[in-house]
């Protein structure tokens, strides 16, 4: 409720901190303003019928400070969230634009290092930015370089995915471990030194959803864990799935560096971005079959079954801890993590 | 050697704690960091229904009062002020609303995880005021002092402490006694211990059972098993749980760090009121670097928010979703009461790790 929460007609940073009060902007004040029924299915990207085709088209604004951080920068970032929006529908990227919003006085030399990233991460992912725009704002009217990308994607003929996908008996499989990215640019940033060695997880899933697809495993639902981590990738789809999710903690993959940091800045890594990882609610049967095609490829190497869909009220998620106990994992809110993508 | 978080060590604790427990029995514990954790592993779960363990005044932000609150706005809308803080003060509501809104309409409010990143800022802003806003209890304030022992050596004038730090012994001596508090003993916080020491507990004793833990669900369930053995034999002793990490003398570095630099002194309390010689001032050798003196701050006697519980929730004499707020207009995404804004607090805890079956209520 955006006239509750206290904003009194002011944007706060917790609208973009991918939980409750983003979600409120959202319903509230942009899906009134632009309604259609696209916008309202809220996937990660919108998927439209042209020609005999399901199209795929996602946009996302990029922000991340500082602009390099270990394991990537604003660049590759910036390629791969969209290719992996384009992916979490089914979809093969077809192109790319980008848009640049550039501070006056930014080095012409970063500006050169995020771009060569970005046409490295493109092709590595199998597409290419086509067109885009630059525009310059006077010092201090941004910072430094924010980037903004769009794609196009063709869905897959045998993809049957929807965040409302969710069934009973389900299996949820992470890709890999989780908040890596998220911890890797806040250490950056409040110069954490953790020994392990943090490293953004960015990566385009293209690839891997795509083998998944040709193994022929029923797959419901996809969600890359990006802002809010997996406890909002979940209790979204729960919510929207009306299903109840049981997830098994001593389960799911978390690094000790990523574990480390967490537990010296006080965070919960499931609430962590992560911008190389995926969420997948596979058919109950199809569980095991799927772990090996993901632990098959290189981004899945380290995947895992973490929960299930059980019998319960709809949109509950509950977590079972390490040490035997029970809670819910309630959709994060009240902490926000600045422009960590 | 397996860890304070072993779900064997765990399920052995919690059945020592089921065979302990056999009548209704209360206590608290008063560390933000042990509420956080019974929340986040779901060990009221694991509990025998008729052990209680409810949350005291152990959140720092959630003590400091509303007068103080207000008393750190004031301060961030000076001009020339950059305001530094730890992250949760900043959306604590007040009348005039909280930092984080002053900060959307132009005050310099920044968030620091250590004060002398708020040293820093005056360093590098010469032209400015860099004010750090101290709250919190023996676990913040010996950087704090030392912080501001560095600051004094180095001739910087331009920074300045805002001293709202606790005490955290003239509050459970307060609540021993509280007729609404009814606890049984206390589950004693590790990181002031770490300070004040095992001794200090034993010193100033308190008339109930009393065990230092540390912050792993094992800890936290250990405490709970010596407190319910001690409860059961009728003892009052000050048990150390936690000796891994806690001496008996605490830090004597920090300890005199605190003494050079605060006095105590009396101080508001959100859910206790003024108790006596419960606050940490600063001693007058230090008046040049004090916020309140300095920039001629007061600190004024104000209400909780309407309809806000945080003030009994801090004593234990409700629990979070016995509060007709909880979860229906106080939420973490926009909170009333400080309770509901810091990680730490009894109410976030509450809500952003729901126990799965709540009971209404303590028992």
């Amino acid at each position: 409720m955006i006239s509750s929460t206290g904003t009194k007609g002011f944007v706060r940073l917790e609208h973009g901190a991918g939980g409750l009060a983003g979600w409120e902007l959202f319903s509230e004040l942009i899906l009134p303003a632009l309604d259609n029924p696209a916008l309202a299915e809220q996937g990660d990207a919108a998927v439209v019928e042209a020609g005999g085709l399901r199209l795929a088209f996602t946009t996302d604004t990029f922000v991340v400070s500082p602009l390099f951080f270990p394991g990537g920068d604003a660049g590759c970032l910036a390629v791969n969230g969209t290719v992996n929006d384009l992916a979490m529908c089914g979809a093969q990227p077809l192109c790319l634009s980008a848009g640049l919003v550039m501070e006056e006085g930014l080095s012409l030399d970063v500006l050169e290092r995020v771009l060569s990233s970005m046409g490295r991460a493109a092709r590595n992912a199998g597409t290419c930015v086509v067109t885009g725009d630059t525009k310059v704002v006077q010092k201090g009217a941004a910072d430094r370089l924010f980037v903004n990308t769009s794609g196009i994607g063709v869905v897959a003929k045998n993809a049957d995915l929807s965040p409302a996908g969710a069934k009973p008996g389900d299996r949820l499989l992470v890709s890999g471990p989780l908040g890596e990215h998220g911890a890797a640019v806040l250490a950056a940033r409040e110069g954490l030194e953790i020994g392990g060695g943090l490293s953004s997880d960015t990566a385009a899933l293209n690839g891997l959803v795509q083998a998944l697809l040709d193994s022929a495993c029923r797959i419901h639902a996809l969600r890359d864990p990006t802002r809010g981590g997996l406890a909002a990738a979940i209790n979204e789809i729960a919510w929207r799935s009306g299903a109840a999710v049981r997830i098994f903690e001593s389960a799911v993959p978390v690094s000790p560096a990523v574990a480390g940091t967490c537990e010296i800045l006080g965070i919960d890594p499931l609430v962590l971005a992560s911008e190389g990882r995926m969420a997948m609610f596979v058919h109950g049967q199809d569980g095991e079959k799927a772990l090996e095609v993901m632990k098959g490829h290189a981004l899945g190497r380290d995947a895992a079954i973490i929960g299930r869909v059980e019998q319960g009220p709809p949109g509950r998620v509950v977590l079972e801890t390490a040490v035997g106990g029970e809670r819910l994992l309630p959709m994060p809110s009240g902490h926000p993590l600045p422009r960590i993508c | 050697m397996p860890g304070v978080n072993d779900p064997a060590v765990c399920r052995e604790l919690a059945a020592a704690l089921a065979r302990e427990v056999s009548s209704p029995v209360r206590f608290m514990e008063v560390c933000g960091t042990h509420t956080t954790s019974v929340a986040r592993h779901g060990l009221k779960s694991l509990f025998p229904p008729a052990l209680g363990l409810v949350s005291g005044p152990g959140c720092p932000v959630c003590v400091t009062s509303p007068g103080q609150v207000q008393a750190v706005l004031d301060a961030a809308k000076r001009s020339g002020v950059i305001l530094a803080t730890f992250g949760d003060l900043v959306r604590v509501p007040g009348p005039q609303g909280s930092l984080e809104q002053a900060r959307a309409k132009g005050a310099d409010v920044r968030v620091v995880y250590s004060p002398t990143n708020a040293l820093d800022l005056a360093r590098n802003h010469p032209d400015k005021t860099a004010v750090f806003a101290g709250i919190g209890f023996e676990t913040t304030a010996p950087a704090v002092a030392l912080t501001l022992l560095q600051a004094k050596d180095e001739g910087i004038d331009n920074f300045l402490v805002l001293c709202l730090h606790k005490r955290i012994i003239p509050a459970l001596k307060a609540l021993a006694d509280h007729p609404e508090a009814r606890v049984d003993g206390f589950l004693l916080p590790g990181h002031v211990s770490v300070v004040l020491g095992a001794e200090a507990y034993e010193q100033a004793d308190l008339g109930l059972p009393g065990v230092v833990a540390g912050f792993g669900a094992g800890d936290i369930l250990l405490g709970l098993l010596l407190l319910a053995r001690q409860a059961n034999r009728g003892e009052r002793r000050v048990e150390n749980a936690y000796p891994r990490t806690v001496r008996t003398r605490g830090n004597t570095r920090a300890k005199e760090a605190m003494d050079r630099v605060f006095e105590p002194a009396d101080a508001q309390w959100r859910g206790l009121g003024i108790l006596r010689r419960s606050g940490l001032a600063l001693r007058e050798e230090f008046s040049g670097l004090d916020a309140e003196k300095r920039l001629g701050l007061t600190v004024p006697s104000l209400d909780e928010p309407p309809g806000c519980s945080c003030g009994r929730v801090l004593v234990g004499a409700m629990a979070p979703n016995q509060c007709a707020l909880f979860e229906t207009v106080c939420t973490p995404s926009s909170p009333v009461g400080p309770c509901m804004v810091s990680s730490e607090g009894a109410c976030a805890a509450w809500a952003l790790h729901h126990p799965l079956n709540p009971r209404k209520g303590h028992p």
